[in-house]
């Protein structure tokens, strides 16, 4: 506990605070890029609701459809009505999920962060050990192993490799379900359910993060290693595991750090194929189908989400840095 | 100091990742192979329903598993009474039906099912702010009036004789439904209905599980527990049947295919009224031309498309009427002639150029043909159809794109189309063939036009006599072949591969939406254990 009393946690506020109110236009922007965007685009939102319906139905009912679902409204309209509504509390409804946004994001959005973070983790501590191991000897058999792998990993799409993880892991192993949250005969939501329906999602997700942590830590461990305060290090006759672990290591994360934030973008999309691999009710299956039945107020509400995520994880990086190197503090 | 604390948040993530991985691990293995219970059933579907309010669509249909329409179809198609004590007493030359209702019927929370629940049902989807995209399918429906408790009389604008036929649509209770958003309240996604089944839960893009309803007054069904897991993925539906996480699925033919040597489960194979066919705008100076369509029709070679595409799963398509169909008119089965389409061609005027491609008063015989991207189906169809044109000195000129892109250009290119709706042959046929409906949203995509079809339609929709109906059908499906309005070019079986546990499934003729309603799961309700 004495540990975390002696964190500069009043820079970090500021920083945070800081980050927060330059939010506030970033997400404007982004809500009425995405509302311009969709309007743009070739999708037509009636189409997407009516659905196959739509293949028989009258113009006339199309029309009262369009004016049902308030598409026919200027765009400008559209996107301040949202957002008036939105500060208020209500995020709106969502035309093609036929149900409050509210609602939608909620029931989804708890199995998508507990997947993106398990995923996540195993990332960037599996990414961090295979680069360290890998770093202590470059050109070693472990080192091209890990490398050559790492390569092949990163070359692979998510969905190949999910379609990979099912074909071996359920169907020639047997050992764990194919798809879900839960077994597809029952409706209990049971700890250990999940636990082995996350399996299988979270390590295909990992996966695919591994390589730029594995690869970055890799490359700044390495490059720790041939530098003068590890040489110094060496030279006063310390154990290998310490510089290894406390001085290369220590270096060498920096640039990791960075990772972190830049890679949530990456983490979000690839959570998005993994989902629909696994049939996982997170929140990628809404974003799909928001996109492209241009479904406004789920749209808006998902990209603001999604910039929060990214926001959020530029910050953690950067406090993370300023944690690691004091040298660069938290002026951001 | 601070390097410590990293470490320690660090140590402490890395301790809950590897306690979860572990907890992933040890989780003990599920028997597999082992016989599973028969009141259970999981099948896999490829459609999620996009609501389960039938105020918007939902089990329009009918099998809507949650629900009961007034009446309902039997294994072959045939209308029986459901929430209706009877099938409808038809007066007034056919525009006035008068369904005398079930008595003792109730809603799975306990509430009576009465005249006004059904009222109220019509009467919401009819509204103009209810957003029910299959509203035209109810067109010739006036009014709904509750005479009493038990008898409910719908009044129609004109005579239609297959109305009967929509009237399997499910019922919503009124105490619930009545009190919220009809668009996105509650009850769009937790349904209440008299069905067989009532939703236990609805994990969107996952499943939708029931439990079967005990006091269900048709009989609590056997299998207790259905299950609907969406899987929209053919070769994921495929692994997860094979891995035993499913008892059924419906499976493309090739992956219906490698099962069938399997002992444990077998293939259903259902007819449907499934088509795909080529529109012919008539705007377009080539495929509006009649001699084009006429040697289009006999150049097309549909067997090889049921043999190639279709790995024998269907059959070739004169019409929208498939050739086992009652409906379907004898004598009308286009041969395939390349020989007589190139005769009708030079005869036209339409001559062969350098290039194989016939030309006419400086028209090139030549359009473009959308297909869906990303449907494979409707690719093959395109393709095939695109090969055989060539043959007879026509080029199609084969495009992809989404709806979106295809929908503007429907005036002048062909598209590669499909449907299908077995209950009525009105149901297709006006909707494709009726002037009036020329390019009104998607329907009547080639915009033909032909009198005598037109009266036809009519006269066949205004009269409930069966052999009138059946000689203006005749007459429709012989001006077709005389004057195509469309290439129509297969039916398409649905097949499906389902675990030996249940005995005598069926399935019904199929349309070409087949979702939850869809496959031997039609009826699950009255599934029987084998043994």
């Amino acid at each position: 506990m004495t540990a975390l009393s002696t964190l500069p946690w009043g820079p970090m506020a500021r920083m945070t605070a800081r980050r927060a109110l330059t939010a506030v236009p970033v997400l404007l922007a982004v809500t009425l890029g995405v509302f311009a965007i969709a309007a743009a685009s070739p999708f037509d939102p009636v189409r997407a609701y009516a659905g196959t319906a739509g293949l028989t139905a009258s113009q006339e009912n199309l029309d009262q459809l369009r004016h049902n679902l308030g598409v026919d409204r200027p765009l400008l309209t559209r996107w301040w009505d949202w957002l008036t509504s939105a500060l208020t509390g209500d995020l709106g409804d969502s035309a093609s999920l036929r149900a409050p946004v509210c609602q939608v994001i909620g029931e989804r959005l708890g199995w998508s962060v507990l997947l993106c973070a398990l995923a996540f983790a195993l990332a960037v501590t599996l990414g961090t050990l295979l680069g360290v191991l890998a770093a202590r000897r470059r050109g070693g058999a472990l080192d091209r192993a890990v490398t050559s792998t790492a390569y092949v990993l990163e070359a692979a799409p998510p969905y190949w490799l999910g379609l990979l993880a099912v074909w071996l892991g359920a169907l020639k192993l047997g050992m764990l379900p194919a798809g879900g949250l839960t077994d597809t005969g029952t409706d209990l939501v049971t700890a250990g359910q999940i636990a082995r329906h996350l399996a299988l999602p979270a390590l295909v997700l990992a996966a695919s993060q591994l390589p730029w942590f594995v690869l970055y830590v890799r490359q700044g461990v390495g490059d720790a290693l041939t530098e003068d305060p590890v040489r110094g290090a060496r030279a006063r006759g310390l154990r290998e595991r310490t510089v290894l672990l406390h001085h290369a290591l220590r270096s060498g994360l920096l640039p990791v750090l960075t990772l972190i934030g830049s890679r949530v973008p990456e983490l979000i999309t690839g959570a998005l194929l993994v989902e629909t691999v696994f049939s996982w009710p997170g929140i990628a299956a809404a974003t799909v189908q928001a996109a492209t039945s241009v479904d406004f107020p789920l749209l808006a509400a998902l990209t603001v989400l999604a910039t929060a995520a990214v926001l959020a994880g530029n910050l953690l990086s950067d406090l993370l840095y300023g944690l690691a190197d004091p040298r660069v503090g938290f002026d951001g | 100091m601070t390097s410590r604390s990293i470490r320690r948040v660090a140590a402490t993530a890395l301790a809950a990742t590897m306690a979860l991985t572990a907890a992933a691990c040890a989780a003990p293995n599920e028997g597999r192979g082992s016989t599973k219970p028969t009141d259970t059933a999981v099948v896999g579907i490829a459609y999620e329903p996009e609501t389960l309010s039938p105020l918007l669509g939902y089990g329009k249909d009918g099998n809507s598993k949650i629900f009961d329409g007034l009446l309902t179809h039997d294994a072959e198609m045939r209308l029986k009474p459901a929430l209706a004590a009877a099938l409808p007493d038809v007066t007034d030359g056919g525009r006035t039906y008068t369904f005398t209702l079930r008595p003792g019927v109730k809603f799975s929370d306990g509430t009576p099912f009465t005249a006004d629940d059904v009222v109220f049902t019509y009467a919401t989807i009819l509204d103009e702010k209810t957003n029910n995209a299959s509203k035209a399918e109810l067109d010739a429906l006036d009014t709904v009036e509750k005479k009493d408790d038990r008898t409910v009389v719908f009044h129609l604008k004109y005579p239609y004789a297959p109305f009967a036929e929509r009237t399997v649509l499910p019922i919503a209770p009124r105490h619930l439904a009545g009190k919220q958003d009809v668009n996105t309240g509650p009850f769009t996604t937790h349904p209440v209905g008299t069905g067989p089944y009532v939703l236990t839960t609805w994990s969107k893009g996952e499943k939708l599980t029931f439990t079967a309803n005990p006091h269900y007054w048709g009989g609590a069904p056997k299998v207790k527990h259905l299950t609907m897991a969406i899987i929209k993925d053919d070769d994921i539906r495929a692994t997860r049947l094979r891995s035993g996480d499913l008892d059924g699925a419906i499976l493309p033919p090739e992956l219906a295919a490698t099962f069938k040597s399997d002992t444990g489960r077998r293939t259903l194979a259902a007819k449907t009224f499934d088509y795909r066919n080529v529109t012919l705008p008539s705007a377009n100076p080539v495929t509006g031309d009649r001699a084009v369509r006429r040697a289009l029709d006999l150049a097309v070679d549909r067997q090889a498309m049921v043999k190639g595409i279709l790995s024998g799963a269907g059959k070739p398509a004169y019409g929208p009427v498939p050739t086992d169909s009652p409906w379907f008119a004898k004598g009308t089965e286009r041969p395939h002639d390349l020989g007589k389409a190139q005769q009708i061609l030079d005869e036209a005027g339409w001559k062969k150029g350098p290039d194989g491609v016939r030309a006419k008063d400086g028209q090139r015989a030549s359009f473009t043909l959308w297909y869906l991207s990303g449907d494979k189906l409707r690719q093959e169809h395109a393709l095939a159809f695109a090969s055989d044109a060539k043959k007879a000195g026509i080029e199609a000129k084969v495009e992809s794109g989404t709806w979106e892109a295809i929908e503007p250009n429907m005036k002048q290119d062909a598209v590669l189309a499909g449907g299908g709706s077995p209950a009525d042959p009105d149901f297709d046929q006006y909707l494709l063939l009726h002037s009036s409906l020329a390019g009104d949203g998607f329907n009547n995509m080639s915009r033909y036009a032909n009198k005598t079809v037109d009266d036809q339609l009519v006269a066949a929709r205004r009269t409930d006599d069966h052999r009138t109906r059946k000689t203006a059908y005749d007459t429709i499906q012989r001006q077709l072949a005389e004057d195509p309005a469309y290439i129509f070019l297969t039916h398409v079986d649905h097949l499906y591969v389902v675990d030996d546990r249940w005995k005598d499934l069926t399935t019904q003729v199929e349309p070409h939406d087949h979702g939850l309603a869809s496959g031997p799961w039609w009826n699950a309700e009255d599934w029987q254990p084998a043994k």
